[in-house]
């Protein structure tokens, strides 16, 4: 049977990532042509967001363990990349004590985007494997502890970020096209990540560390891997982020940002790539329209004082919903197949997902 | 004196971090779950005392009792609300929720209060000083020492020779058989959420003290510090949280005074990174409970 698989029979087999890819690039074309700018703008926002919630996934529904340090490596990734792609001039400007090397060195943005996510990963092949040896409570908090020392370091180094001033004159490069195309890929990655052996024995650790031991998954091995894969994407995602709003500051890369990013990926299912995939769509839908309350509210003086934080309330209370209703996502850790592609191949895979 | 300043500087800063990482190891005892809203539990106390003081002519001792008490019940509102329904489900479930509760409670002071910082009213007593074998100290720093000591031997008292300290030590330890015992669970994790927040309202009470003002981000640092200390002295381990309050204490005073001025805003890092070291090296901390997992490899 295998010898007569085509390509294309392959590909209905993995139809979910296909499909899902294919209407987001879609999207991006319809969008482009008929809506109006916020629309378009939220759509590119959307799809920056969905990749590094894809990224996050890689590893925290992979291998189960909570992941505060991502969005740190978001930050390098954005950092490395900006100070690549930005012009010396506009360097000696937007910083004023950075150091002389750091401000010649220029290269074009998509070099300056692939180094971004290669140094986010070599940072994360650096401290990982002692970190990776961790796990339950003691391995969060040392996680929440490596982003805090990433925070500090960034707000403090000012030779290289600015401190915690704004880093700004990034060039703007990050079209809805750009944003669609990458998170796509990211899309289609992740997923064969999920189903290839690597996928497969790290997803055998989160289940049942011992029966994975007892196989001869090396735990700790493979969760590395993984962690610096994941953070790849976090740092080629902080790079397109930031050629797209261009100027941010150490406090894009902290816990509200972390917040965001785990909800997206809770709420839909951190199992499977469905999951985060339509966890992003609700939050981005849910966050754009009360932002557009909050802001209708505090322009309009129907209320008298400013309001802050509505956003954020109403979120966290969903996600507490959320999780009390289905505590794995609302996918749970499955991905969704559809009813008429690739159903008669009952593999041992989609067997291995009825029977979890 | 310089030594016996900085003696009583660490016992006072000393004791209130072991308080704060006490109130996150009772509930981390018992359900295996590091609660991010416990600082938020600080917080609610804070602004308790803040509209108390600013809005009523209550005199300050009911304010301050009425403040703990509102951190005890929010934190067992919490536990009822949401903890309750997700703890049996998923661990990283019961995770993600504490973070939720922590950011609903933080936003809804923002929205509902104000984002700005609002001063506190205190009695008079927190802001004089007085001097103790040649040292010059806020009494402030005194009479932390003193309510740590009075609040440790109490819940020592409570934990060794009461029925509900006993049963709640127990299911630290094996919580399945204590229930097989006939110790009803919730029972145990309510009192434990109680006490828990408890401990935040009167740390909330020196550490408001400290600043006399409250703003929505007030419970972040001494989550951290909870954090840190816990990790320190042992997760699993009540004494042990006592004791890392204690060397946090410490180690905070001592990279204080020695890491020179261009470094000392770098501290937190290196307050970190040892915690991250002391996992690698030590992951039970330095008084090991009876439930050790933590490490694969």
């Amino acid at each position: 049977m295998s010898l007569l698989q085509s390509p294309l029979s392959r590909m209905a087999k993995h139809s979910t990532a296909w499909i899902l890819a294919a209407v987001l690039v879609v999207g991006a074309f319809v969008l482009n042509m008929a809506a109006s700018g916020v629309i378009v703008d939220i759509y590119t926002y959307f799809c920056i967001n969905l990749m590094l919630v894809l990224g996050l996934q890689i590893f925290m529904g992979n291998s189960g363990i909570l992941n505060w340090t991502y969005v740190g490596f978001v930050g390098i990734g954005a950092y490395a990349s900006s100070i690549l792609s930005t012009s010396p001039a506009v360097k000696e400007m937007a910083v004023a004590n950075m150091y002389p090397s750091l401000v010649e060195l220029q290269t074009p943005i998509i070099p300056a985007l692939i180094i971004g996510g290669l140094v986010a990963a070599a940072v994360a092949a650096a401290i990982a494997w002692p970190l990776m040896r961790l796990s339950n409570a003691v391995g969060v908090i040392t996680l929440f502890a490596t982003l805090i020392v990433i925070h500090v370091l960034m707000t403090q180094w000012d030779n290289v970020t600015n401190g915690p001033r704004t880093f700004f004159g990034v060039e703007y490069y990050t079209t809805i096209f750009i944003a669609a195309g990458a998170a796509a890929v990211t899309l289609v990655a992740a997923y064969y990540f999920r189903e290839s052996s690597l996928g497969l024995r790290v997803r055998a650790s989160r289940d049942d560390r011992f029966a994975a031991m007892a196989c001869g998954v090396s735990v700790v091995g493979v969760r590395y891997y993984t962690f610096i894969l994941s953070s790849f994407v976090a740092g080629l995602g902080g790079g397109i982020w930031a050629h797209y709003i261009t100027s941010f500051s150490p406090k894009s890369f902290y816990m509200a940002e972390a917040f965001v990013l785990i909800t997206m990926l809770v709420i839909g299912g951190a199992g499977s790539i469905s999951g985060a995939t339509i966890g992003a769509v609700i939050v981005t839908v849910m966050r754009e329209s009360l932002r557009q309350i909050e802001g209708f509210l505090n322009n309009s003086g129907v209320i008298d004082f400013q309001v802050y934080g509505l956003t954020e309330l109403t979120v966290a209370i969903l996600m507490i919903i959320i999780l009390i209703w289905r505590p794995e996502g609302i996918v749970g850790g499955q991905e969704l197949r559809l009813p008429f592609v690739g159903s008669k191949h009952r593999s041992a895979e989609s067997a291995d997902e009825a029977s979890s | 004196m310089i030594f016996g300043e900085f003696v009583i500087n660490t016992l006072s800063l000393g004791s209130l971090y072991a308080l704060v990482a006490l109130g996150l190891v009772f509930v981390y005892g018992i359900l295996k779950l590091v609660n991010f809203a416990y600082g938020e539990y600080v917080m609610v106390a804070g602004y308790s005392m803040y509209i108390l003081g600013a809005f009523t002519p209550v005199p300050w001792w009911v304010t301050m009792i009425v403040a703990v008490a509102m951190a005890a019940l929010t934190s067992y509102l919490t536990e009822l609300v949401a903890f309750r329904r997700v703890r049996q489900k998923s661990d990283n479930a019961a995770l993600v929720t504490s973070f939720a509760v922590m950011v609903l409670l933080q936003n809804a002071v923002l929205l509902f209060v104000s984002p700005r910082a609002r001063a506190v009213k205190l009695p008079s007593a927190f802001s004089e000083s007085i001097t103790i074998l040649g040292v010059v100290t806020p009494l402030r720093n005194v009479l932390t020492i003193a309510t740590t000591l009075v609040l440790l031997l109490g819940l020592t008292l409570l934990m060794k020779y009461t029925v509900l300290g006993i049963a709640m030590r127990a299911a630290a330890d094996k919580f399945t058989t204590t229930r097989l015992m006939g110790v009803q669970a919730n029972l145990v994790i309510s009192f434990a959420f109680i006490i828990s927040g408890f401990l935040a309202g009167v740390v909330s009470i020196f550490w408001v003290g400290r600043s006399a003002s409250v703003d929505p981000l007030i419970g972040f640092t001494p989550l951290l510090i909870a954090f840190i200390a816990t990790v320190i002295g042992g997760m699993n381990s009540l004494v042990g949280a006592v004791a890392g309050g204690y060397v946090y204490g410490l180690l905070f005073n001592i990279l204080s005074i020695t890491l020179p001025a261009s470094m000392i805003s770098y501290r937190d890092a290196f307050m970190f990174m040892i915690v991250i070291l002391f996992l690698l090296l030590r992951p039970e901390g330095m008084i090991k409970g009876n439930y050790t997992e933590e490490r694969v490899g």
